[in-house]
């Protein structure tokens, strides 16, 4: 029964996998690339890993499953914003049909 | 309506790849073990796929810098797919230590387009 469960969370987190790299290809900007496929590919690898936590066990394997989830929790929005300022400052431009930018208007009040 | 039609289209194009790659030939819950290892490689090989075109074909480097960012989580993935049948524990030590050095070689990069130097 828990490996039926463990199978469901390693298919769900590879379809998220899967949409987050179809967004990286399909999206306009780089902005919306970033975030689209950020948050679906680290949702889906905290799922895959959660999937194999649920397969081991409190075994060494499965702990480890466990902090990896934590470390990748972690630091994928710190790299994926230092991206975006990066990118920001590096002057990317928006995609033409953006609605606001605020990060602009605070460098312009500054 | 005709743009959203084809985006309805798309999408159960998309659904139907992927359930034929990881159900199509049906097998009974004990082979299933030993097969899904296969399916799950197939599929997070076309994510490397999408990846791979692009840093090929990004316009600017923050593109290619995303793609390298997501092809660091998704060798995580493999590492974790490869632990389940296997049941070594130093699969996932890989994982571990490559999610660690993706995150710091992104975070080089992204202070590299900053344009700033790395005395901050």
């Amino acid at each position: 029964m828990i490996e039926i469960i463990a199978h469901i969370f390693i298919v769900v987190g590879l379809m998220f996998d899967l949409f987050g790299c179809i967004g990286l290809v399909r999206l306009p900007d780089v902005y919306n690339r970033l975030q689209a496929s950020t948050k679906c590919v680290t949702l889906g690898t905290c799922s895959i890993l959660f999937g194999l936590f649920l397969f081991r066990g409190f075994t060494a394997t499965g702990i480890k499953a466990l902090l990896c989830i934590v470390f990748i929790i972690l630091t994928a929005p710190v790299s994926a914003h230092a991206i975006a300022r990066g990118a920001h400052i590096s002057g990317v431009k928006l995609w033409d049909k953006s609605v606001c930018d605020r990060y602009e208007e605070d460098k312009k009040e500054l | 309506m005709n743009r959203r039609l084809r985006w309805l289209l798309g999408l159960l194009i998309i659904i139907a790849l992927f359930a034929v790659i990881i159900f199509y030939p049906p097998a009974s819950l004990l082979e299933w073990q030993s097969i899904s290892l296969m399916r799950f490689f197939f599929i997070l090989m076309f994510c490397c796929l999408f990846c791979l075109y692009r840093i090929l074909r990004g316009p600017t480097p923050a593109d290619r810098i995303v793609a390298i960012d997501i092809l660091g989580i998704l060798v995580v993935g493999f590492c974790a797919v490869l632990g389940i049948p296997t049941g070594r524990p130093w699969y996932i030590d890989i994982g571990i230590a490559w999610a660690l050095q993706s995150f710091i070689g992104t975070i080089a990069l992204a202070k590299y387009l900053e344009g700033k130097g790395f005395e901050e």
